[in-house]
């Protein structure tokens, strides 16, 4: 339980700091890279809640194909691979306002409801086949849903993008 | 381990991906803090799975980055043809709409 409560702070801290980086950074590859990092301490995250097959996704999808996505999606639109002054809106105060306004709503309303209620460790522990079994049994006509959005969306975006 | 030290650590992410959405000039910047937020509500979804002892909370978060993965693809192709457009993805270019 302690070596849990350790990894999770240490996990934890490197995610909030790479975020923070994330969105105050200059240089926009350097925040998809920092973006890497907060999804690699999530997948981390989700090994500590025994969630062994999201964890494996995460990686797989995040990691693997979004982030390639965004780096293609900074090369094709020709951003300044470099530091860039203006990467901040002049909005920037009342968006820092708004965001902590909701964060100390959100931290309130959470500590306010789950005090101090232990995470269960006497639970099952759902592996990949119970996922699966999840998946094709009563979530299978959501699963075929998202199937078919995947599809349009990827008709959907080399329709929106092809050059004609 | 607390479940609310996940659910903490998911309320501080989603309040830094809004703070990205909102701030940030560049369209392909604003694309990833909504990643973040995602990822945000993912960590929220499989605590309060293990914490109720069920498998929905997993498969709910993959149904998730599955949509994202779809968000993502759209996203940046949009953001592409404005680019083609327009010559630039900076989103507060984009005033059109204002009278």
């Amino acid at each position: 339980m302690i070596a849990q409560n350790i990894a999770f702070g240490i996990i934890a801290a490197v995610v909030v700091l790479a975020a923070v980086g994330m969105v105050t950074t200059r240089n926009i590859v350097h925040a998809a890279l920092f973006l890497v990092a907060v999804l690699g301490g999530l997948g981390a995250q989700y090994v500590l809640l025994t969630a062994e097959f999201i964890a494996t996704t995460q990686v797989l999808v995040y990691i693997g194909a979004v982030t390639v996505l965004f780096l293609f999606g900074i090369m094709l639109t020709r951003a300044p691979i470099g530091r860039m002054a203006q990467m901040t809106g002049a909005s920037w105060p009342v968006a820092a306002i708004s965001a902590v306004a909701l964060g100390g709503v959100v931290v309130y309303a959470v500590l306010n409801e789950f005090g101090s209620d232990l995470l269960r460790d006497d639970g099952q522990v759902f592996r990949t086949a119970d996922v699966g079994d999840s998946v094709f049994s009563q979530y299978i006509i959501p699963f075929e849903a998202v199937s078919v959005l995947l599809l349009a969306a990827l008709i959907g975006a080399v329709v929106l993008a092809r050059r004609d | 381990m607390l479940l609310n030290q996940f659910l903490l650590l998911g309320a501080v992410l989603f309040s830094v991906g809004v703070y990205g959405v909102l701030a940030r000039r560049n369209g392909v910047m604003v694309l990833m803090s909504i990643e973040l937020m995602l990822n945000a509500v993912n960590l929220n979804l499989v605590a309060f799975g293990v914490q109720h002892n069920v498998v929905s909370g997993q498969v709910f978060a993959l149904f998730i980055i599955a949509v994202a993965a779809a968000e993502v693809g759209v996203g940046l192709a949009i953001v592409l043809l404005l680019y083609r457009n327009r010559k630039s993805i900076a989103v507060d270019e984009f005033d059109l709409m204002k009278g």
